[in-house]
């Protein structure tokens, strides 16, 4: 996009420098498009702020689409410039255009910028996942443990997946078992996901937390609640028939709220309780009688 | 040939391809040999009330299916005949009584928990008249399950030894069975899966092929208008 005469250009006269407009032009659309992006688009993108991490998984996709806003508008001011300013007039004889010569400087920047917003892109995600995982499931031995709190603070949860519906368990009360599940407001919450057959995935997304459930494992997934909300849970992993179904609804609720819900889920578990199986990491269910 | 025949066949091809998978997966989703029953309705009170009654049998037989030696939920009509169907029509907000006669044996639940019933009045089913709140899991034969009711009914099988023991549905109540009742009400009008999650697909990977990843054996809809 160097300097080059055009067919507007009149031997003599000051020739068109395209590349001086094309930058300008691009500056300008994103001083303006990335605030307006960042301040306007963020707090809406996903997935919402149903608890510490869905709010940083919200803050991670302002940044990552704020970043990539110059990009877009480079790629919009140099489609609308190529298409207005270069377009052949009806009926002018076809004309072939000026050479393409190489530009170092241009590939220098070229390079230097799209690395390093690569780079800056890779770095911030893993600083990000570093935090506390971001929601995610990261196997039995987390890495990335959430600052500021001992895992005996924690409420920890056992989501257990089977084909199709998922229950839960609450080992610091007795390992009550559940069919839905219910989370006190602003608490630091262990979830230990594992599966009894398949593998599942168990996904809650308001909460912004996925988690693979597989069997003979403990993948666990930290999170932090807000405010009582219901949110909806699905299996993100095809795991049969049934997969399409294996959805629930799930409830924050208030500290009072769950202590009265809890107490009532063990009184219903009574006549079970002593068939359950002690609290495991995970379960390896006998060998059926018919099925082997 | 020419380049423009070939692209011609080729899309015909596909085109064709489409349409047959396209049948495929519409005879599986009208779930074949399993067109809805609505069963009927009386008013109690001024209100919808239900008798729903099922057996559930270790094979469903050559009568009644394609695949006579898999294990299936069957439906009475009014006549008192069986019926191989497992989407039931029930009216909205209605109360619902349940009869499932077991015929089959116990297979055991690979979630101990869900031998607990719950999600129908009570928590409470009748085994054989004997008011249960919860049973064995290592005896259940099958589950009845809303899962989002909420509701789950774990059956006991039928003894091991026990004798007269039926071969192939329909069944009779003059054979080995075991009578489970319970309540259950529907809410709002929807379209609800139920499923059975004892892994009683014998003869199949950890029970769990055939019949229980085939719609219209041990698992449907209940369509609540």
């Amino acid at each position: 996009m160097s300097a080059v005469p055009t067919a507007a250009s009149p031997a003599g006269a000051q020739p068109t420098n395209h590349g001086r407009r094309v930058f300008v032009a691009w500056i300008v659309l994103s001083v303006i498009a990335t605030p307006l992006v960042a301040i306007f688009l963020g707090p809406i993108l996903p997935p919402g702020n149903g608890s510490e991490q869905a709010h940083g998984q919200v803050i991670d996709n302002t940044v990552l689409t704020a970043t990539i806003t110059p990009v877009i508008c480079l790629l919009v001011v140099f489609f609308a410039y190529t298409l207005t300013q270069f377009r052949a007039a009806p009926g002018a004889a076809l004309a072939d255009g000026p050479p393409l010569r190489n530009h170092a400087g241009i590939q220098v920047w070229w390079v230097v910028l799209t690395t390093a917003t690569v780079l800056f892109l890779a770095g911030f995600g893993t600083f990000e996942l570093l935090q506390n995982g971001s929601g995610g499931g990261q196997g039995p031995s987390p890495v990335a443990v959430p600052s500021g709190v001992r895992q005996n603070q924690m409420l920890q949860v056992q989501v257990i997946g089977q084909q199709w519906n998922w229950t839960y368990r609450y080992p610091s009360y007795g390992g009550v078992e559940t069919q839905q599940l219910f989370l006190p407001e602003h608490t630091w919450v262990a979830l230990n996901v594992t599966s009894l057959d398949v593998i599942h995935s168990f996904w809650a997304y308001k909460l912004g937390v996925k988690a693979d459930a597989n069997p003979g494992v403990d993948n666990i997934a930290y999170l932090q609640t807000r405010g009582p909300l219901s949110f909806d849970i699905r299996c993100a992993e095809l795991c049969g028939l049934w997969h399409g179904y294996m959805y629930q609804t799930g409830h924050v609720v208030s500290q009072s709220q769950f202590a009265s819900w809890i107490k009532q889920q063990q009184q219903l578990d009574k006549p079970v309780a002593r068939y359950l199986p002690k609290y495991q990491r995970f379960y390896y269910p006998d060998p059926q009688r018919r099925a082997g | 040939m020419r380049v423009g025949v070939k692209l011609l066949l080729v899309a015909a091809a596909v085109a064709a391809a489409g349409v047959l998978i396209g049948l495929y997966v519409s005879k599986l989703t009208t779930l074949q040999g399993s067109a809805s029953y609505t069963v009927p309705v009386k008013q109690v009170n001024g209100k919808p009330v239900v008798d729903l009654t099922l057996e559930t049998v270790a094979a469903v037989g050559p009568k009644l299916s394609p695949n006579p030696d898999w294990v299936s939920y069957l439906v009475q009509n009014q006549q008192g005949v069986w019926e191989h169907r497992t989407v039931w029509k029930l009216p909205a907000n209605a109360t619902i009584h349940v009869t499932i006669y077991n015929f089959d044996s116990a297979s055991g639940l690979r979630n101990p928990y869900l031998a607990r019933p719950e999600g129908i009045d009570g928590n409470r089913i009748t085994i054989n008249g004997k008011p249960s709140d919860g049973i064995n899991p290592n005896d259940a034969s099958h589950t009845f399950a809303i899962p989002a009711y909420h509701l789950i009914v774990a059956l006991p099988g039928v003894a091991d030894n026990a004798k007269n023991q039926c071969g192939y549905a329909p069944c009779s109540l003059s054979m080995a069975h075991e009578t489970v009742r319970f309540t259950f009400h529907t809410g709002a009008p929807g379209h609800f899966r139920w499923q059975c999650f004892v892994p009683c697909a014998a003869g199949w990977v950890y029970g769990w092929g055939g019949p229980m990843q085939t719609i219209g054996y041990m698992d449907g809809f209940i369509d609540v208008t």
